[in-house]
């Protein structure tokens, strides 16, 4: 996929929520310079980045605590791969809402909002937050929230937020080492030659035949 | 001494080339190999993707998972720096915020340009191309033939490395004898876009990019690059036994530190620096192209961007290379002999007929393709397939209600997940989370395909840029203003593209994410986006309605030559690096000819 297709998809992902354009209109730019606090123009792209480096992670106790309790809610430990938040999810949301860039200050409000309205519905159904809660209780605030298609008007907001977090979640878990082992990509290696699909498998889809060189005469079929 | 400081210029150098990525590159390789004693002169900073590329590093090492930002408008590892959508300090202004009338600028400020982080699809334009306007009575005639540009192609796709098919398809030229390297296998979903998109008629062919599926044949390229040159030859073989095969993995787009891809930093610029006979200047902005009293140009004025100070730099010749739109800021912030309104543009036609390529998106997901047993799907990166333009003959029928073509460009496999692999999945899985979730990760994975056409544009009267009357930069320098418009050539052929796609994700028993856009004018991508802009100095036959003639050269001022995009007269769906490169060698040769001949 090219750069421009990973930036306009990155973008579409967030269909949930109102985009924030990347592009500056025509008056700010005859304007302003702009000042950044982020990690500027030419970082180093080389090395690893700890979360919490580059700016504090603004994130409460209590937030977390119930972030980590979503996010494990959203993508719990099964017998195939660990649970979000025991390979560093909260600290990749941390790092995510305390960013200095239009987007993430957007989704902070968002996320915080959303958090909190989690622990003041649990409280209001179950008398407590929602970390304390049994599973099948969370279960039951998330069966409200989950599809922004179904959810019934007074839950719409609630659930603006929970498919904006379930996102960040899914993107925070599915780009670790671990992430990466529960879908089973295998790339990222160096290979001394690229072989293509095996036969057998090309065999069972239909697709042993389909031939890429165009011959003399005639078209490919 | 390769790499020298404004201080350093010790000489009256040959020739002064304004700009480092594909034509900067080019024309810096084709003449030190030859013999010029050369200066290129870069804005941006020195880069060495030996050191610098990020090669295996994975989107957890990255700040936001390597999200796109402010500062890094492609992702935190696209290889671009100090630069994208905007670069601090040096605005430009958009007449409109329109998204139908508005040029968004990409700007990289490294050396290299952004041939550092490119697509790498290097296709060739064919003959109808060269003479559009012969065919269909729309916009202009190159001032030169395929046949022309030809030898050049052949030339370029030896020395960079370019893999794909000879296919013999209409517009699609075939490359010369042994000068392409063999296209990687098809990936699963290749395949079946391949045999589905087939059966609807639409052709699916072997990609053409600038990776190397295997080593260069340095044995006998070289002789055919530079006939009666062994010192060229000599080096040029050694350097093409330094760049390793494509080991198949990591993006392209970070850059190439085992130099597998063509980017201007790994292929022109090392063989150009140890001929001895090429400078470079980095941090170097160039504003001004000076002329002497004969009206010949002899220098440029540039700003020392470490300084702030102005320096100066002089030449028997001078060739802009500095991105289209650059190139024309250039010129207009120039003074010429004899009028007001910049240099070269007797003709009024300096940074006139800006063009971009057309662009629109569609995506879908393929019950097919669901739960597969794990492959490595990295491949080259990209683009093992791709579609040429297939539908000629009913287009010059007038069957179509849009007269140009557009490729289609293929996103599938099982590529390493990123931020939004596994994001707005409700409309599949109905909203699921928990344990539900990572069963509808594991089964949706590697099932989507993303469609994405690139279709030709023909220059218009509305889309141009000129020097804005008041805004400047931070070095003080007058900055651009940009107008754009499209034609319902372009947002036809858009929607066009749309019901494409959906036929093709259709065919191939898919399912269609959102609705294909029946409305061109909102399917289509904003103008500069694509990131393809050509045109501004237009070349020609006629001194009258163009900048240059056929080798680049500017009418008005004969040592004066641009070798970028801007002198494309059109702006075929074909991606325009691989031509920009073979125009670039073109006009390199007919300036070595010229100061052979003592004409310059």
């Amino acid at each position: 996929m090219d750069r421009r297709t990973t930036i306009k998809w990155m973008l579409a992902a967030s269909a949930s929520m109102p985009l924030i354009s990347q592009r500056v209109p025509a008056e700010v730019v005859t304007s302003k310079v702009l000042v950044l606090k982020g990690y500027g123009t030419d970082p180093v792209l080389t090395r690893a980045y700890r979360r919490g480096e580059l700016w504090p992670l603004e994130m409460t106790d209590a937030q977390r605590r119930t972030a980590a309790a979503l996010c494990d809610v959203i993508l719990p430990a099964d017998d195939l791969s660990p649970s979000a938040s025991s390979v560093g999810v909260v600290d990749f949301l941390a790092e995510w809402i305390s960013a200095p860039y239009e987007q993430q200050k957007y989704d902070r409000r968002l996320i915080l909002d959303g958090l909190a309205w989690i622990d003041a519905e649990s409280k209001r159904r179950f008398g407590k937050l929602f970390d304390a809660l049994q599973v099948t209780e969370q279960h039951a605030l998330c069966d409200d929230i989950c599809s922004e298609k179904q959810a019934k008007p007074r839950f719409a907001k609630a659930a603006n937020f929970f498919a904006r977090y379930r996102d960040l979640t899914a993107g925070g878990y599915y780009t670790t080492p671990a992430g990466r082992k529960d879908v089973q990509y295998i790339g990222n290696v160096p290979l001394k030659s690229f072989e293509g699909p095996p036969t057998s498998l090309l065999q069972k889809l239909g697709l042993a035949n389909v031939a890429m060189q165009t011959p003399r005469q005639g078209k490919l079929t | 001494m390769p790499f020298i400081t404004p201080d350093q210029i010790s000489q009256r150098y040959d020739v002064i080339v304004v700009g480092s990525g594909a034509a900067g590159g080019q024309s810096a390789y084709t003449l030190s190999m030859e013999g010029a004693k050369v200066l290129m002169l870069e804005a941006g900073r020195k880069y060495d993707p030996q050191t610098e590329t990020p090669m295996f590093q994975t989107p957890d090492q990255a700040p936001l998972a390597g999200a796109s930002t402010a500062d890094k408008n492609f992702g935190f590892y696209d290889a671009t720096i100090d630069g994208g959508w905007r670069v601090p300090g040096e605005p430009y202004v958009q007449i409109t915020d329109d998204p139908a009338g508005r040029f968004d600028w990409w700007r990289p400020r490294m050396l290299g340009g952004r041939t550092n982080h490119w697509g790498r699809i290097a296709l060739r334009n064919g003959p109808y191309d060269f003479k559009g306007n012969s065919r269909d009575g729309l916009g202009f005639d190159w001032p030169l033939s395929y046949a022309d540009a030809a030898p050049y192609y052949d030339k370029v796709e030896l020395l960079v490395g370019i893999y794909g098919n000879n296919d013999g398809l209409e517009n699609t030229p075939d490359s010369g004898p042994g000068c392409l390297l063999p296209p990687p296998k098809p990936i699963v979903c290749d395949l079946l876009i391949a045999q589905r998109a087939r059966r609807i008629g639409v052709p699916v062919i072997a990609g053409h990019r600038a990776v190397l599926t295997r080593q260069l044949d340095f044995k006998n390229s070289p002789a055919r690059l530079h006939p009666g040159n062994p010192r060229a030859q000599k080096i040029i073989a050694e350097d093409m036994r330094q760049r390793a095969a494509c080991f198949w993995a990591t993006s392209c787009g970070r850059g190439c530190a085992i130099r597998a891809n063509y980017q201007s930093t790994t292929v022109h610029l090392p063989p150009a620096l140890a001929t001895g006979n090429l400078d470079i200047i980095t941090d170097a902005m160039v504003h001004e192209v000076t002329l002497g009293k004969d009206g010949l140009a002899d220098g440029v004025n540039f700003i020392d961007r470490k300084s702030g100070k102005q320096r100066r730099a002089s030449a028997r010749v001078i060739v802009l290379a500095a991105s289209s739109c650059e190139t024309v800021r250039i010129l207009l912030n120039s003074k010429s002999a004899s009028s007001g309104r910049g240099l070269a543009n007797s003709s009024g036609k300096v940074g006139r007929y800006l063009m971009d390529t057309v662009g629109a998106s569609l995506g879908g997901q393929i019950p097919l393709l669901e739960s597969l047993p794990p492959l490595n799907e990295d491949g080259a990166s990209e683009s093992h397939v791709y579609t040429p333009w297939w539908l000629y003959q009913e287009q010059l029928a007038g069957k179509l209600g849009f007269a140009r073509g557009y490729h289609i460009e293929y996103a599938d496999g099982r590529r390493m997940p990123g931020l939004s692999t596994f994001a707005s999945l409700e409309w599949l899985t109905g909203g699921s989370y928990g344990k539900k979730f990572k069963q509808d990760a594991r089964r949706f994975y590697g099932s989507f395909v993303g469609f994405d056409g690139r279709g030709e544009m023909i220059p218009n009267e509305k889309s141009y840029c000129e020097i804005d009357p008041k805004v400047k930069d931070k070095w003080g320098i007058p900055v651009l203003r940009f107008h754009w418009g499209w034609s319902e050539h372009e947002t036809r052929q858009a929607a066009h593209m749309q019901q494409t796609f959906k036929n093709i994700i259709e065919a191939m028993g898919g399912r269609v994410n959102g609705a294909p856009q029946s409305d061109g004018a909102k399917a289509i991508q904003t103008g500069g986006s694509l990131i393809h802009e050509v045109g501004g100095t237009i070349m020609g036959a006629d001194p009258r309605n163009s900048v240059t003639n056929q080798w680049g050269q500017a009418w008005d001022v004969k040592n004066l030559f641009v070798t970028d995009g801007a002198v494309f007269p059109s702006n075929a769906d074909k991606n325009p690096t691989l031509t920009i490169m073979a125009l670039a060698w073109r006009a390199s040769d007919h300036i070595l000819d010229l100061m052979r001949r003592r004409e310059l």
